[in-house]
């Protein structure tokens, strides 16, 4: 599995990776015990070895700390991130702490609003993908049958469709755009492999006996989903999510690298952009490109390394290893 | 198996059609005269305002029923007429493009082919020794979630300017005229290493994570406790679930191919790397509808034949999917 | 029963966990003869499966504590897995649990057998003719070996893995659980084929696990209740449900519904309570607190002693 912008984990959970049924590595929820019972101590459990896991904590402090700086960050800069401030070109020094671009505008202001944009990006777009996956997978793996082939005609289209391409027209007439535009494209185009795994595992799980139980007591099958199913999958929804937002922050950087990103505000795709186009790389001002690059890089590596952790913690085979 | 290709046609084929579609329906159902509109981004000098009002007037053909419109596009679209370039009027679109191509192939071939091969076998050998699963883990994260254009400015700075080891600029040298001769030969390769190693370096990364992940799964599976309870050497049960590993890595790089693509796109960009990618950078830059929309199309036929070819490759690997019994599901 | 095949001598296996050592087999020591079918029977958690998976293969979180084994005269180092590599296959063989899924989806079922031999050394030419003939006997046609393993039923999977296991003749057979996913008439094949294994000298020894005493009672020479990581008895079969010594046996055997017999008329009985923990066990008999012949003797551990021919009971009421 690669970027998995347009892929996923697995296997069982296995790993991690992802498309087809063998998706990716997929963890399996707890078996089908005393529902109750076993979820208590399983998440006491869990927590034990969410406390211990190197990979998790390691990968949630980093993330952690980008999030501070999105939403403190900002508000400490002195001056908006495209304003004139200082002379160009400037070496980082005790002033401007990443330097100065061609135009002399405040690098470390462009990073702290960028990781600002990134965040936000990240978790919209994200997160509505995270939720049509969610409502695509969960219907076609509960009802099968017609509605679950119209669905996976319906994902498999999805998922063909290079999204950059669709990009590329609707930007050329769309003349103002906005984070919430980008983010709501990256949401209606990522989510085809969420769907896929939510579903695989859905399947597996609706034959199981609690659910069984359920549906013979009547139980009407929303509810099903999410008391019975979607619980025991907590887990993997979970780690659904993390891919998706990183995903998602890789996408919209690739965006607003080739300028069909948000056309107000800044962001590290920008950056890098406007640090090509005004010749950066030539001119040696590395202090330009190199900061956003190091933090998406940082924030979805971190991402992906706490995803691997969660797997560890919730399955428990993998944390002999 | 016919039921397998037919479906994954049918996918395609209705793709293409819901992507053409889209393309002919957006600037119908933007506001505003859309011939007008494109051309006053353009601004190009009046005579040649006036020629294309009137092409695209009558490309557009506003003036006939809609149905008719949408099947002259059609016609249009199976001739090879893509249209005709605002910004580099009056070259065709078509031939805009074809002239890129080849520089994208070159880049995105062999990087698939060979990040797709040594990350496999890599990761692959990665899951047999701690030590080195402990390193390859953390590089392999990294580099898949480095964001390809980021990698290509770090190449570009890094071995093109400072070490100034290979050019950062081009497909091949200003200086040369393209000829049939070994100087250009070699200028062409100088100028693609960089482009090449950005591309192939992320993929790898990726693959060889996935690999590894699956590999461990596949060697936990009965089939392999089976074969070691009954003493099978290492070998043969390392064997058996690479091959099985390959199977879900074969269906990752179908799904991956737009995001390389996209990839590849970026990092011409970085490069100036006169293929898809930089066109497109221009074509935004110049608001040129047509090309944007020619590499559209381009794009997404390239990618739905990949795709078909990848279903191919599968089916062949898979024996599950010859025996009928259980098709891989679309 | 005539020469001891196997013998076993206070073996203990752990799991590792983090909370610490599982006791799933906590000393067991008997013996198995040539040619005899003895069945391992009991709950889940006995450590029946335990047992027979450490005779062949102890998996990665499995510990061998202590205890010998003995095959044919000569020690099996079932803590070595690379030494024991030599035995696997042609002297110890396993018709593991999962043996639906026991081969390779993605490779026919000839070819998966043919490199599997051959990496033991065997030529497939050789052992082909052979194993046709075992096909011929489980009533599998020879197509089998150019199918995928998708393409049989569960009992043809079964019965596959129940050649392909036996290929070699080992002399220690270990079937764990495999008629669990079987309705009932594949069962009684399977079984059948099992007894028609050892008939025909393909295996010497066999070990049948299972919880379900009335199909191992159809088959076997002897059974072994286990209970809670230690042996509860050991006898010959008749003896063993007609007159067994162990109150858990007991109870056992009477909880088995009879064909013919109304639930108005006879009340099953189950067994109250459950299992001790295997993680700290408690001290002296382990079925002391389910047990009703239970006194003050049962503090003390029992031991696994001969109480009649060939008949071992481990409790202080049984002597």
């Amino acid at each position: 599995m690669t970027q998995p912008d347009q892929a996923g984990p697995d296997p069982g959970s296995a790993v991690g990776v992802v498309p087809e049924e063998r998706v990716a590595v997929t963890p399996v929820g707890p078996a089908a015990a005393p529902a109750t019972v076993r979820q208590v101590r399983g998440s006491r459990e869990a927590l034990y070895f969410a406390l211990r896991n190197k990979k998790l904590l390691a990968g949630l402090t980093v993330v952690l700390l980008f999030l501070v700086v999105a939403v403190v960050g900002p508000l400490l800069a002195d001056h908006g991130p495209n304003d004139y401030v200082g002379p160009p070109a400037q070496r980082p020094s005790s002033q401007y702490w990443f330097g100065t671009t061609t135009f002399g505008q405040d690098v470390l202001a462009q990073f702290l609003y960028g990781v600002r944009a990134t965040f936000l990006v990240g978790i919209l777009g994200g997160g509505l993908a995270a939720l049509i996956g969610m409502l695509v997978g969960f219907t076609a793996g509960y009802r099968g049958g017609v509605v679950d082939e119209a669905l996976n005609m319906f994902t498999n289209i999805v998922l063909v469709i290079p999204t950059l391409a669709v990009l590329l027209i609707i930007a050329a007439y769309l003349r103002v755009r906005g984070v919430l535009v980008e983010a709501l494209f990256i949401g209606f185009t990522s989510w085809p492999w969420a769907a896929r795994a939510i579903r695989a595992q859905t399947f597996s799980l609706r034959s199981r006996e609690f659910v069984d139980l359920a549906r013979l007591s009547g139980v009407g099958a929303r509810k099903i989903i999410f008391k019975e199913i979607a619980p025991n999958m907590s887990s993997y929804l979970v780690m659904t999510f993390i891919l998706l937002f990183g995903g998602a922050i890789l996408i919209a950087a690739t965006l607003d690298f080739i300028g069909l990103g948000p056309t107000e505000g800044t962001s590290l795709g920008l950056m890098m952009n406007n640090a090509k186009l005004w010749g950066a790389l030539q001119l040696g001002m590395w202090w330009w490109f190199i900061p956003p690059g190091l933090g998406i890089t940082s924030i979805v590596g971190s991402l992906y390394i706490m995803n691997v952790g969660l797997d560890e913690v919730f399955n428990p085979r993998l944390r002999a290893m | 198996m016919r039921r397998y290709f037919g479906r994954k046609l049918l996918i395609y084929v209705l793709t293409f059609f819901f992507a053409v579609t889209v393309d002919w329906m957006i600037p119908r159902f933007m506001p505003g005269d859309p011939v007008q509109t494109m051309l006053s981004r353009a601004a190009p000098n009046p005579e040649a305002y006036e020629a294309m009002y009137a092409y695209y007037t009558n490309l557009f053909g506003l003036d006939v029923p809609v149905w008719q419109q949408y099947l002259n596009f059609w016609g249009a679209l199976l001739r090879g007429d893509l249209g005709v370039s605002v910004w580099l009027f009056p070259q065709p679109v078509a031939r805009i493009i074809l002239r890129a191509i080849p520089y994208t192939l070159a880049l995105l071939i062999p990087a698939i082919l060979l990040s797709y091969y040594t990350g496999n076998k890599f990761g692959a050998f990665a899951a047999r020794r701690k030590w080195l699963d402990n390193t390859v883990l953390p590089l392999g994260y990294v580099l898949t979630a480095t964001p390809y254009m980021w990698l290509a400015i770090l190449l570009a700075w890094g071995l093109g300017i400072v070490a100034g080891l290979f050019p950062v600029s081009g497909g091949y040298s200003f200086a040369l005229e393209p000829t049939w001769s070994w100087a250009f030969f070699g200028s062409l390769l100088r100028h693609w290493f960089l482009p090449f190693a950005s591309l192939f370096l992320v993929g790898f990364g990726g693959w060889a994570i996935g690999m590894r992940n699956l590999i461990i799964y596949e060697l936990e599976a009965d089939y392999s406790n089976y074969l070691q309870a009954l003493g099978a050497p290492a070998r043969l049960v390392r064997r058996y679930a690479y091959r099985n590993a390959m199977l879900p890595q074969l269906t990752g790089l179908a799904l991956q191919l737009g995001v390389i693509v996209a990839g590849a796109l970026v990092t011409e960009i970085v490069f100036s790397y006169p293929g898809l990618g930089y066109l497109i950078l221009q074509a935004i830059h110049n608001q040129d509808f047509f090309l944007l929309q020619g590499a559209f199309l381009f794009i997404i036929s390239g990618v739905l034949l990949a795709n078909f070819l990848i279903d191919i490759v599968y089916v062949m690997v898979d024996p599950r999917t010859r025996t009928g019994m259980r098709g891989a599901s679309a | 029963m005539s020469r001891v095949s196997l013998r076993v001598a206070n073996l203990r296996v752990h799991y590792r966990t983090l909370r610490g050592d599982v006791k799933a087999l906590d000393g067991a020591t008997f013996t198995v003869g040539d040619g005899e079918i003895m069945g391992l029977a009991g709950e889940s958690g006995s450590g029946k499966s335990t047992l027979g998976k450490s005779l062949i293969r102890l998996d990665g979180r499995m510990r061998h504590v202590e205890g010998s084994v003995e095959l044919d005269g000569k020690e099996l180092p079932i803590w070595d897995s690379a030494r024991m590599n030599t035995f696997r296959f042609r002297e110890v063989s396993i018709i593991p649990q999962y043996a639906m899924s026991a081969m390779n989806p993605t490779r026919r079922i000839g070819r998966m057998v043919a490199e599997l031999v051959e990496s033991r050394g065997v030529g497939f030419g050789t052992v082909r003719p052979e194993l046709e003939r075992r096909l011929d006997l489980v009533q599998l046609s020879r197509d089998v070996l150019d199918s995928y393993p998708i393409e049989l039923s569960g009992g043809m999977k079964q019965r596959m893995v129940m050649v392909i296991s036996t290929l070699m003749n080992p002399s220690l057979l270990v079937a764990d659980e495999i008629t669990s996913a079987l309705d009932v008439s594949t069962q009684k094949a399977v079984a059948e084929t099992l007894v028609s294994f050892r008939d025909r000298g393909y295996v010497k020894s066999t070990i049948v696990i299972t919880h379900d005493v009335s199909l191992v009672y159809q088959i076997a020479d002897t059974i072994m209740v286990m209970y809670a990581g230690k042996l509860a008895e050991k006898a010959p079969t008749d003896v063993l449900v007609a007159a067994p010594r162990h109150p858990y046996t007991n109870l056992l055997i009477s909880s088995l519904p009879e064909v013919g017999v109304r639930f108005s008329e006879k009340r099953l009985t189950g067994i109250p309570g459950s299992r001790p923990s295997r993680l700290q066990p408690p001290v002296g008999c382990r079925f002391r607190d389910r047990c009703p012949l239970a006194f003050e003797k049962c503090v003390e551990e029992p031991p696994f002693v001969e109480v009649e021919r060939d008949h071992f009971v481990a409790c202080w009421k049984a002597y």
